[in-house]
């Protein structure tokens, strides 16, 4: 059972993964690393609660703040599979398309939810559905190059790909 | 058809006559830099794709600057890997430990040139866009991508032009005009977009200043932030520029998004408070606020302007006694002249720590980290929670003049007062 987790407007790149874990991560390369600290600056418990398949709603600017690659990183390697949000800040948006991690600018979709609700995600429709309310989210379209890269899972198997 | 500056240098970097904001392009990229906190996984993402060499070893720039020197085995090996890749691709502009803070290393060495498109793995890469070039921040992937390829694709943003009108009053900085127009616009109010600043004001606006004023772009959500390059911006580059460049100009009838005018004669100084860069306050209205920490330094504010105005406020003065004051010169270049104009000595009698050029205590995972409860006066351009160590501490920002006066008060002090 997916769930989704909740959180508010302006969640920055510092949130997902605080600097202090950058260093360790740029040298050693694994994602576990990243996964047993994300959020923490928000949740400390984070890390332990969140489970394979889960997705985050985030409000508006979601992803603000450093370019670190590793904040999406941090997030699929805890099992995320998408975040929809109001709005994402931009070298984050890419950043996660890159790493191919599902981002849907789903406007409304923050009111729709609470954390640990129950949800059904269909990454290819754009769509979330809250099970307890039974209202569904369709976010904006993303274009199809971008969903190219996302579903072989990131930039550069996207790249090995067309060699 | 009408361009804006920021859309001409687009066009330019495509090959293409004319674009419009919404586009995506293709364009081609004059300067790469990269840092030892992201540059590693830049380096290790290239080398993944199988590629051999990077597309032009003299259009890289790479930059030792955010744990340094290393603070732990890890940040070692990243040096290590930096000093390796450099040597391996021939990189011709490898800046080790202690040459600075990239977004002074880019600027002073002559790489940020009107008219080029320059893009970092780092955020605050809007800084360069002060000496009129497009200039952004892209992660690991984007960035091993151009040093494969040399191109990278765009979406054409739309344009937000402020414009500036009279002269900031003695002990008001650019600082706190960027904090002021990020308290307005919103931590995304200019999400995407290009941010041009115009006006008679830039008149008076120093390089040092308007270096400040662009690193802050990417605080309310910019793609990039650019100042026309005029007089002030051709004689700093004098000696300095690596190439010959072409400075660009917004078409008077060129089309913008929002247009914002400020008039900043009357402005007072201002501070960001806990725990957003937009939670922005006029001084006199943040009321007693304790400070435990000090931090004159980063790349928003760590230059010969920012050091002279705190000199002359601690000069023969002592910082209190509950305050660490950290001091760090933006560059070795910034630290000589600091030092040839006797303002490290003011530094240090007034009680200060002096630092090696680098990122220091801006970002919580090298020297000046914060503890539980701990309120530090900064600098520097962020103050998101847990930024600067715990995640029970809290950062105000505000302008070098501030960090003085509240360092030698133990208080949040408006420097004009001090």
């Amino acid at each position: 059972m997916a769930r989704a987790w909740v959180f508010g407007d302006d969640i920055s790149t510092d949130d997902i993964i605080a600097g202090r874990y950058l260093s360790k991560f740029e040298a050693e390369h694994d994602p576990r690393w990243l996964a047993d600290h994300v959020m923490e600056n928000v949740d400390p418990e984070f890390a332990s609660k969140v489970k394979e398949g889960d997705v985050i709603i985030g409000g508006k600017n979601f992803g603000c703040g450093s370019s670190r690659e590793e904040a999406p990183i941090a997030l699929k390697g805890a099992g995320i599979k998408a975040v929809f949000a109001e709005s994402f800040a931009r070298i984050f948006y890419r950043n996660s398309i890159n790493r191919g991690l599902y981002v849907f600018v789903s406007p409304g979709v923050s009111r729709g939810f609470k954390s640990g609700d129950e949800v059904e995600v269909d990454v290819e429709k754009g769509e979330i559905l809250n099970v307890r309310t039974g209202e569904t989210f369709r976010a904006e379209p993303m274009p199809e190059f971008m969903l190219k890269i996302i579903r072989v899972g990131g930039l550069l198997e996207h790249l090995k790909g067309r060699k | 058809m009408a361009m804006t500056i920021t859309e001409k240098i687009f066009a330019r970097a495509a090959g293409r006559d004319e674009v419009s904001p919404g586009e995506i392009v293709e364009a081609r990229i004059d300067v790469a830099m990269i840092h030892d906190l992201t540059g590693p996984l830049v380096i290790h993402t290239f080398r993944e794709t199988g590629a051999e060499r990077v597309w032009d070893p003299e259009r890289i720039v790479i930059v030792g600057d955010h744990q340094v020197p290393a603070n732990s085995v890890e940040a070692a090996l990243n040096h290590i890997t930096l000093r390796k890749f450099a040597s391996e691709q021939g990189i011709k502009y490898f800046y080790d430990i202690f040459e600075g803070i990239c977004h002074q290393v880019v600027p002073e060495k002559g790489f940020a040139l009107p008219g080029s498109l320059i893009v970092g793995a780092d955020s605050h890469t809007t800084t360069y866009g002060a000496l009129g070039c497009v200039s952004a921040g892209v992660g690991a992937s984007d960035m091993a991508s151009v040093f494969v390829t040399g191109k990278l694709w765009f979406r054409v943003p739309e344009s937000i032009k402020i414009v500036l009108d009279g002269k900031l009053p003695e002990r008001v900085m650019t600082k706190d005009l960027i904090l002021k127009i990020i308290g307005d616009l919103g931590a995304d109010g200019a999400n995407y977009c290009a941010v041009e600043f115009a006006g008679d004001g830039l008149s008076n606006i120093s390089v040092d200043g308007r270096l400040t004023m662009c690193n802050m772009g990417v605080e309310m959500g910019a793609k990039n932030a650019i100042i026309p390059p005029d007089e002030l911006t051709r004689r700093y580059l004098e000696g300095r520029a690596k190439w010959s460049y072409t400075p660009v100009y917004s078409d008077p009838d060129a089309e913008y998004k929002e247009v914002h005018e400020y008039d900043i004669s009357g402005l007072e100084p201002q501070v960001a408070c806990p725990h957003s860069v937009d939670n922005v306050k006029p001084i006199s209205e943040v009321g007693e606020v304790e400070v435990d920490q000090a931090f004159l330094g980063s790349c928003t504010n760590a230059r010969m302007e920012d050091l002279r105005i705190a000199a002359e406020i601690l000069k023969g003065r002592k910082v209190d006694k509950r305050v660490r004051l950290i001091v760090s010169p933006a560059s070795r270049d910034v630290y000589r002249r600091a030092l040839d104009e006797g303002l490290i000595k003011i530094f240090v009698d007034a009680g200060a720590m002096i630092e090696p050029p680098g990122c220091v205590a801006c970002m919580g995972a090298h020297v000046g980290v914060l503890g539980p409860g701990e309120v530090c006066i900064s600098a520097s351009n962020r103050n998101f929670r847990g930024r600067q160590g715990s995640r029970e501490s809290e950062v105000y920002l505000g302008s070098p003049a501030t960090v003085a006066a509240s360092a030698i008060n133990g208080v949040i002090t408006d420097p004009r007062d001090a």
